[in-house]
């Protein structure tokens, strides 16, 4: 079959140093992967072209780039998938990172926020002769997040990291997540406490690129949301965000449904002056418009069925 | 075509121009619709925050309301569609979870077996009333009026809970549309992007970031519009877009953001009013101005 492919071109060593797109085509076998197209073009029309890769089977994670606008690993990505009827494809570097040349982006960013994370165990206790052991079942749900192969495809597609680039984003705070959940670990309240600060766990978007994008099902953003409520159980209560949630299950119990001006004020807080002043604009401009939620929310229909059931499952939960 | 309504809060609440919208759009296609009224608010991802399962068994219970009223749920929300998708997806997956999930709705006599279709408006109007039929209602063209099209991250992420492989055309659904009413798609890099929405309370700078970028971004690629599936996306953009664009680009706010059902009911020559197009923060007087001068009527002389 016949791959067409444009590729985003950027050499630092042209006079101009500007980015183009440059198209290619070229003949490959029907189980071929983007990355063996991107090779057949490199070995037999532009050896310019520069790319990273190395082990072709999904386990190292070199090749991530994006594919139409998202990134995956190329290697993983059959040709055939993309373009079943030999549509063009578009192809360019990872997102977030700044590029090197071509398809290679300099990781260090990525790199640097998973060693802030402290990415190693901290034990507690008296060393053990041989290593520190775990019942499997304690480790089995890490399995998950354990096969991250830091290919950075999460990074590179993160909307929170594209408007504010110190947030820790998906990789590190999966990583931070495989030492909070690792029974084995003695510093999970300082992890905590740490993470539930700007900017990390609270700043996520909850937009799902990283796990729809992750080629390894490490699931990111729901590592990020089992944070979020470890962070809450283990006392760390002085969050925009816990006050915001607490409120959102809060007005499910009371109405069945959301009471919208409550949430606002409440995630603001009762007693932060200056925040409650920088709502008031908005929230006037609503009123004038008609807009502004009504004061009494609607309740759902039998909406003591539901308070019943939050009311039990936050019993368990204790 | 029978739906059990399922409108959300924001479409009760902060955006009642969208309610009055849809169920217009709904009347003049003949779409009969029963609201759940006894359902609950999904959670938004928000109570899942705090308590997934919580937010599965009220899912699950909305799921099981309109089983037993043997009606597909209809959305005009792009997160209450996610949302809702994702309970419905873990149930179906997993036995057992649905067992355990269903001991939690006994007492009120319900007990979900699994068979609901949960569909957005958007997807409705693609799949169950078809292109042709709905294109038969408009009476007004939007010819040389450039919209950019927001969909939301819950109606295209995670995909594997939204049926994209059955239904590949829900991933352009809201493109089509918009060529449907004859206006032309202004394509810009964050139409599949977060709004902000989620972060306002949390982090509004980097929310008002994204206000920013989204609609500088459209209106500088030549769109008269934005228009979204989505009404927590349409508070962001909408709402904040004046604070947003001030602080980020030093410029005022001239995207208007409409909902889905209000770029329908121009199509089909309602009057913006209805629509409750007046109700917006960002003005949509040049957007209204631009749809009139197509005369009414004006698909129909053609034909």
């Amino acid at each position: 079959m016949q791959a067409n492919i444009k590729v985003r071109r950027f050499n630092p060593e042209t006079p101009s140093k500007e980015a183009h797109y440059q198209e290619f085509s070229v003949d490959v076998h029907e189980s071929s992967s983007v990355l063996d197209a991107l090779i057949k073009v490199r070995e037999e029309v532009d050896g310019t072209l520069a790319l990273r890769c190395s082990c072709r089977a999904s386990i190292c994670g070199s090749c991530s780039m994006r594919v139409n606008g998202q990134a995956t690993l190329v290697c993983k990505t059959r040709l055939e998938e993309v373009a079943p009827n030999g549509e063009q494809i578009t192809i360019d570097p990872m997102g977030n990172m700044p590029v090197i040349k071509d398809l290679v982006v300099d990781m260090k960013l990525h790199w640097d926020k998973v060693r802030a994370v402290d990415p190693y165990l901290r034990p507690g206790g008296p060393e053990p002769d041989g290593e520190y052991i775990a019942p499997n079942e304690a480790m089995e749900h890490l399995v998950g997040v354990m096969n991250c192969i830091m290919c950075g495809a999460c990074v590179s597609d993160c909307t929170a990291l594209e408007v504010d680039e110190n947030f820790t984003g998906p990789a590190a705070l999966a990583k931070a997540y495989r030492f909070v959940a690792d029974p084995r670990d003695d510093t999970t309240h300082e992890r905590l406490g740490k993470l539930n600060e700007y900017p990390h766990i609270w700043d996520c978007t909850r937009c799902y690129y990283c796990v729809e994008v992750c080629p390894k099902d490490v699931a990111p953003m729901d590592r990020i949301m089992k944070m979020r409520d470890m962070a809450i159980e283990d006392g760390y209560t002085n969050t925009p965000g816990y006050r915001h949630t607490e409120s959102f299950v809060s007005s499910v119990r009371k109405h069945g449904r959301l009471d919208e001006s409550r949430l606002a004020v409440d995630s603001v807080g009762w007693t932060n002056l200056p925040g409650l002043l920088d709502l008031a604009p908005v929230g006037l401009k609503a009123l004038r418009k008609g807009k502004l939620p009504p004061i009494i929310p609607h309740k759902a229909e039998d909406h003591k069925q539901i308070r019943k059931i939050v009311d039990k499952l936050e019993d368990e939960a204790k | 075509m029978k739906y059990a309504f399922y409108p959300g809060c924001v479409a009760r609440g902060g955006a009642p121009e969208l309610y009055d919208s849809a169920v217009a759009v709904m009347d003049r296609l003949g779409i009969e619709h029963v609201e759940l009224t006894k359902a609950s608010c999904n959670g938004a991802g928000v109570l899942q925050e705090k308590n997934r399962k919580l937010g599965d068994i009220l899912n699950v219970r909305t799921l099981a309301l309109a089983e037993q009223m043997g009606l597909p749920i209809m959305t005009i929300c792009s997160t209450c569609q996610g949302v809702i998708s994702q309970a419905n997806h873990r149930v179906l997956r997993d036995p057992a979870y649905l067992e355990e999930v269903n001991t939690y709705l006994a007492e009120e006599g319900l007990e979900y077996k699994g068979t609901t279709v949960v569909k957005h408006l958007l997807w409705i109007l693609i799949e169950d009333i078809g292109l042709e039929k709905l294109k038969s209602t408009f009476t007004r063209e939007l010819t040389g009026v450039n919209i950019a099209p927001f969909y939301g991250c819950y109606i295209v992420r995670p995909s594997d809970a939204l049926g994209f492989g059955e239904n590949p055309e829900r991933q352009t659904s809201l493109d089509e549309m918009i060529k449907a009413v004859g206006a032309s798609v202004t394509d810009f890099p964050g139409k599949t992007k977060c709004c902000g929405f989620p972060i306002l309370m949390i982090n509004q700078k980097n929310s008002m970031k994204m206000v920013s970028q989204h609609t500088g971004d459209a209106k500088d690629r030549g769109a008269d519009a934005m228009v979204t599936p989505c009404p927590l996306c349409h508070l962001n953009l909408d709402g904040y877009q004046p604070k947003a664009r001030k602080n980020n680009r030093g410029d005022k706010a001239d995207l208007p953001i409409i909902h889905l059902p209000q770029m329908l009911g121009l199509a089909m020559g309602m009057d913006h009013k209805s629509l409750g197009l007046q109700r917006h923060i960002v003005s949509t007087t040049s957007l209204v101005r631009k749809t009139e001068t197509v005369p009414a009527g004006g698909s129909a002389e053609s034909d």
